[in-house]
């Protein structure tokens, strides 16, 4: 899903750049006010996990692989805002030391992998989770969904992006077609690692997922405060 | 009753333990075939269309390490300083960019506690 330079032109290239520019700055205003301190280095492993994953290309048919996008997850796990700048930072790293997604498509990538994957499956995540019961069931359920249906948009907004600044010539339905094809096979392994993982955290530290901070027991919450005061 | 609360710090450690791992050892199992919008610009007739990466004569270009012969080896350790890279940003900016005002009323005596629930060790 790394788009490298030249399959975009320069002037759409440019304009991804601005709005990610403007989106990732947001994200980090937000990341500001909603971010607490004790997620801070939480949300730097999520960062870091999300690098590794990537790395673990897996089959998905023929002579194709996918990897994990991780935008997704990342919202789940320490809200939308965090977790775009967490992901926009592993496509900065992948950029500039791995020569992995092009320089000048660094707004695309950022535009498709932390905004629209992203926000676009938070979104996803928290309307499945409004028609199911609230329970840490539904969660990994709808982070296993959200996380697989993020893909899929990604893949959309390159197809956008070519239609609009594309070089080669390719017809856009045809590449609309075999994006989505092929991205909904790749989403299936993103739901899937999506789901387990908000799993083990959710089983580790309920407290520690963003997307499920409604679930965390008020019960739990005075007890700590009684420990608090008491101490 | 703060039994049940892994310390944060532990998952930090376990959690980067887990991406070295994966980063160092199975890295060297992906596959190793185009992804899915390389196999469609190749369908498609558009990957000529890419040029050539800027930072192509980076040390650690396409996950390896210059000079490591070892496929695997240089993979893997390409991993690791990635992952490492990733994180020290990350902390950083997430150091800057988070919430570190003391919490006040309730909230903030849960925030407090949970703090306080995990001595560092």
């Amino acid at each position: 899903m790394h788009i490298p330079d030249g399959f975009v032109n320069a002037g759409v290239s440019a304009a991804a750049g601005v709005v990610s520019a403007g989106g990732i700055g947001y994200s980090l205003y937000k990341a500001k006010e909603t971010l607490s301190e004790k997620l801070a280095p939480m949300a730097g492993l999520v960062a870091a996990f999300i690098f590794a994953v990537q790395m673990l290309n897996f089959p998905v048919a023929a002579g194709t692989s996918g990897h994990l996008l991780g935008g997704c997850l990342a919202a789940i796990l320490v809200g939308p805002w965090a977790g775009a700048v967490a992901v926009a930072v592993v496509l900065l790293v992948q950029a500039l030391l791995f020569a992995d997604g092009g320089l000048t498509a660094l707004g695309l990538n950022v535009l498709n992998m932390a905004l629209i994957a992203g926000w676009g499956g938070y979104a996803i995540f928290r309307a499945i989770r409004a028609f199911l019961p609230a329970n840490r069931g539904s969660i990994v359920a709808a982070s296993g969904i959200a996380g697989m249906l993020s893909v899929v948009l990604a893949s959309i907004g390159f197809v956008v992006e070519y239609a609009i600044g594309g070089n080669g010539g390719a017809s856009v339905g045809t590449v609309f077609a075999a994006m989505v094809g092929t991205h909904f096979l790749i989403g299936i392994g993103e739901g899937i690692i999506t789901a387990l993982t908000v799993g083990v955290v959710l089983s580790v530290r309920p407290d520690m997922v963003y997307g499920a901070q409604d679930l965390v027991p008020s019960l739990e919450l005075r007890e700590g405060s009684a420990v608090a005061g008491g101490s | 009753m703060t039994a049940n609360r892994t310390n944060t710090w532990a998952i930090i450690v376990g959690g980067m333990l887990v991406a070295l791992v994966l980063a160092f050892f199975v890295s060297r199992y992906a596959s190793s075939s185009p992804d899915g919008l390389e196999k469609v610009a190749q369908d498609q007739g558009f990957i000529d269309t890419a040029t050539e990466h800027a930072t192509a004569e980076s040390p650690l270009a396409d996950y390896g390490v210059e000079g490591i012969d070892d496929e695997g080896l240089s993979t893997g350790l390409s991993g690791i300083i990635g992952v490492v890279v990733t994180f020290g940003i990350g902390v950083l900016i997430f150091a800057i960019f988070s919430n570190r005002k003391r919490p006040t009323d309730g909230e903030g005596d849960a925030a407090a506690a949970v703090t306080s629930s995990g001595p560092a060790s």
